[in-house]
């Protein structure tokens, strides 16, 4: 076990210098340049001050050095500093985007467990009731309507319409005047849009799976022996199935690791929260790419750290994966 | 069971609790002008967050907002373009105009207390000339000689050469010398936490969220009126749009349709007044000069003719804007209206291109020579006005023969690959019109190089000398002349067709009183604005803080 562990650490480790080649080039071919991009087409910006600009950032070396550069610093875990006009270390400005990223990810992501695995584990019971399809048809539904479609009639529908919640943003322009409650309170209500319709959109797929895995260990011998013992059907469902057929879902918690970190970008932009989807689009726009290279190093550790936690799990889960 | 009981009460008090904190309605009525009075906050949104609050080392529209509060330049503009006096009490141009002397406002204070002089401006200019700063606005100030503060309050500068755009290129930020002197600008803490001599003093920034600014007490005009300005970051235009119709924001820019459609409506009207005035900014058609038809200026004309410009302003722009005859708007002192007009006119166009050698055949193709008049044209992603346009467009000129193809790409696509590759036939863009009516830029012959604006190869004897003259002589009279009969050769030229200028339209909430529109916007006088105490809607002045 030990061993197997070292061994996909080990090669954990080009993975992620292909990664970043790879992430490095394409970002740089993309045309346009940073600082330079909005002063574009501007009569009173000089060429001599564009040229100032692009040797200020280094750009004017030829690509490798640039990349030989970037990699220089970022095996001291030194992420640079940002290509925006704030000149901020890219570190800092993930730091203080990461929080609400997470937060929102994890609520999310708790209630679609909560939801979807009891959504699955109910259409497998009741397949083919009427229930079942209408709850299948709702998961679908909300799997297939674009999300910010869905978070503008939702905005529409309890902000300007009943004005019960918040539009957007996540704190009220008084927080500062708040007490402890208050806050907690504030920062609940500006969640509750956010939260709710992100985990709509992504009940379908833990449903589904569950759904299915379920499905097919009530097919088990096993599960007929333990209704020939006379066990009631919850029981049977609870204790003999479920335990089993949670196993897929394992692996989707664990590949879901990288998502706690990236937010959505089109999500966030439209219930304008400042978190890591934003910071990364704006980045994009900007041609930040100190700031785009640092979200692509941890993202893409995060998913090989991810799937490496999926495996593992797999492994203590299942006795037949550990000795295999 | 009971545990079932008690989950679902404690959801159904959450519920409750949640709808119970819905904003009150507002019922006061904001149609009383009342009496001015200091307080209340006005809330702006902006689609992107500023980047760096030292003017000179950003160029995003949202850090220049929140600068123009904070800092103060030598000169302003007034709500007609006048240049007037900022910090400068008054300033003196020598007989042989070659310099500029600034008697500076005696008295004025940075807002961190200490006393604002000729030292500030001087090492203004010196930090924005200095190689070492990474500004892309050193250009006017590199044409200066000579700088010299004669004492604590007059400051000197010399050109070699007269320059009618020196004046108000002294309208740039002055920074505080004593905060930044001796630093490196780069990585001044200024740049999060700026200080200057404006209306108002930053107060908080919270990353992605918002910025807040509160009234200046000793502002050396007087305390603004409205106590406190807040700009919130809102990415997403659709949600602005929500927030502005749920009050959650005071002030945003509409578009033509938000304005004459969905803002149109008795509850809105009741809360929001509505203003438009001319935006500084045109939106053209730009002709690749190099190109064999459209080196030929009948074709141009014709192609102004074929255009139905009202059809676009009315269909588009659901008439909120004006036709554009030439580089300027309309309410701008450097306007003639008197130039040559292309009405909408497809006979007079066919005649012209019949005139530069085109034949229609018989399948109604305009060729010359054989060669079937065809291009295509480059628009912005995202500019949805313009894609529009373009289409009707394309529809006027295929119904007399000429195959326009409408091509839309990113914009630094479409710059990089395009425009500074000059390997494009014609595109649709538009120019932000300067309060100086300088075009040297654009349309001067010597500015065909990499990276510079006259990408259309535009070459004209007499506008290279008109736009020279213009530029050197500083006498409004005078120059007026030169800009005139160069508005009249670019009509006749048609190296772009000049399509409209289109109006800036603004909701503000009610309880804002003394907005005025004018030609230079809305915001020239905003201190002045005000709140009577009655109409209030944020009382408090406790500071906000994460």
């Amino acid at each position: 076990m030990l061993r197997y562990l070292l061994k996909r650490l080990f090669f954990m480790v080009p993975m992620v210098f292909g990664i970043t080649l790879i992430s490095f080039a394409v970002i740089h071919l993309v045309p346009g340049e940073p600082g330079a991009l909005e002063a574009e087409m501007n009569p009173k910006i000089t060429k001599e001050a564009r040229e100032r600009i692009r040797s200020f950032y280094g750009l004017d070396k030829p690509l490798y050095v640039q990349y030989w550069t970037w990699l220089k610093r970022i095996v001291r875990l030194d992420f640079g500093t940002s290509f925006a006009t704030d000149r901020r270390p890219v570190i800092d400005k993930i730091k203080e985007r990461m929080p609400v990223t997470i937060l929102i990810n994890l609520l999310s992501m708790g209630l679609i467990f909560i939801f979807g695995i009891p959504i699955g584990v109910y259409c497998a019971r009741y397949k083919d009731t009427f229930l079942d399809r209408s709850l299948t048809s709702f998961v679908f539904a909300g799997y297939a309507a674009p999300t910010f479609w869905v978070a503008l009639l939702a905005m529409i529908f309890f902000g300007v319409y009943l004005e019960v919640l918040p539009v957007s943003g996540i704190k009220s322009y008084d927080f500062g005047e708040m007490n402890v409650f208050e806050k907690v309170f504030d920062v609940t209500r500006h969640l509750v849009l956010p939260v709710c319709i992100s985990a709509v959109g992504s009940l379908a797929g833990i449903s589904r799976y569950m759904k299915s895995s379920l499905l097919e260990v009530l097919r088990q011998e096993y599960i007929t022996t333990a209704y020939a013992k006379g066990l009631p059907e919850g029981m049977v469902i609870r204790k003999h199935a479920l335990r089993n057929a949670l196993l897929p879902v394992i692996t989707i918690l664990g590949l879901s690791i990288p998502g706690l970190i990236g937010g959505s970008v089109i999500f966030e932009s439209i219930f304008s929260i400042p978190g890591m989807g934003q910071l990364f689009y704006f980045s994009v726009m900007a041609r930040d790419y100190p700031t785009i290279m640092g979200i692509l190093v941890i993202g893409a550790f995060l998913t090989l750290v991810g799937n490496l936690v999926a495996d593992v799990s797999y492994a203590v889960a299942d006795p037949r994966i550990r000795i295999g | 069971m009971v545990n079932k009981k008690t989950l679902i009460l404690v959801c159904f008090v959450c519920l409750c609790l949640l709808l119970s904190c819905g904003r009150k309605k507002d019922t006061a009525r904001y149609d009383d002008p009342g009496k001015p009075a200091y307080g209340d906050m006005i809330i702006t949104g902006s689609i992107g967050e500023p980047s760096n609050l030292i003017p000179i080392l950003s160029s995003d529209s949202a850090s220049h907002e929140i600068a123009s509060f904070v800092y103060n330049g030598l000169v302003k503009y007034d709500k007609d373009l006048n240049i007037v006096g900022d910090l400068a009490e008054s300033w003196e141009v020598s007989k042989d105009n070659l310099s500029i002397t600034f008697k500076l406002k005696k008295g004025v204070k940075w807002q961190d207390g200490k006393p604002f002089s000729a030292h500030d401006v001087m090492y203004t200019y010196k930090v924005t000339v200095d190689p070492r700063t990474p500004t892309p606005y050193s250009g006017d100030f590199k044409l200066v000689t000579k700088a010299e503060v004669l004492d604590d309050h007059t400051f000197r500068v010399t050109y070699d050469k007269p320059f009618a755009p020196a004046l108000i290129s002294w309208s740039a930020s002055i920074m505080p010398r004593h905060l930044l002197e001796g630093k490196d600008i780069t990585t001044s803490p200024l740049k999060r936490k700026p200080v200057g001599t404006g209306p108002y003093i930053f107060t908080e920034w919270v990353p992605g969220d918002r910025v807040i600014l509160t009234a200046n007490p000793h502002y050396f005009e007087g305390k603004p009126c409205i106590g406190r300005y807040m700009m919130k970051i809102i990415p997403d235009t659709a949600t602005m749009f929500l927030e502005l119709k749920n009050n959650s924001i005071d002030l945003m820019g509409l578009t033509p349709l938000q304005y004459v459609k969905q803002t149109d409506y008795p509850a809105f009207r009741r809360e929001f007044n509505r203003f438009k005035y001319l935006a500084f900014s045109y939106t053209y058609i730009g002709y690749n000069l190099r190109h064999d038809f459209f080196r030929d200026r009948r074709v141009r004309q014709a192609l102004a003719y074929a255009i139905n410009k009202q059809e676009i302003i009315d269909g588009i722009l659901l008439g909120q804007g004006m036709d554009a005859t030439g580089p300027f708007k309309p309410d701008m002192w450097a306007y003639d209206g008197s130039v040559k007009r292309y009405e909408y006119s497809p006979e007079k166009a066919l005649a012209l291109l019949k005139e530069a050698g085109f034949r229609r055949d018989a399948d109604g193709v305009l060729r010359k020579d054989g060669r079937p008049f065809e291009f295509t044209i480059l628009v912005n992603q995202g500019n949805v006005v313009r894609i529009q346009s373009a289409e009707l467009i394309q529809r006027r000129l295929s119904a007399i023969g000429i195959t326009m193809k409408i091509r839309v790409l990113e914009w630094a696509t479409l710059i990089n690959d395009f425009i500074d590759k000059r390997s494009f036939e014609a595109v649709l863009l538009g120019w932000t019109i300067p309060n100086d009516p300088d075009l040297f830029d654009i349309f001067h012959s010597s500015k065909q190089g990499p990276k510079e604006l006259n990408f259309i190869g535009f070459e004209n004897r007499e506008v290279d000398d008109l736009l020279v003259r213009a530029r050197h002589t500083l006498d409004r009279g005078e120059r007026k002349k030169y800009l005139d009969r160069l508005q009249e050769v670019l009509a006749e030229e048609q190296p772009y067709t000049f399509l409209f200028v289109p109006y800036s339209l603004v909701a503000l909430h009610k309880r804002f009183k003394a907005a005025e529109p004018a030609p230079a916007g809305i915001m020239y006088n905003f201190i002045r604005w005000y709140v009577p105490e009655n109409q209030m809607r944020y009382r408090s002045n406790a500071a906000v803080s994460p």
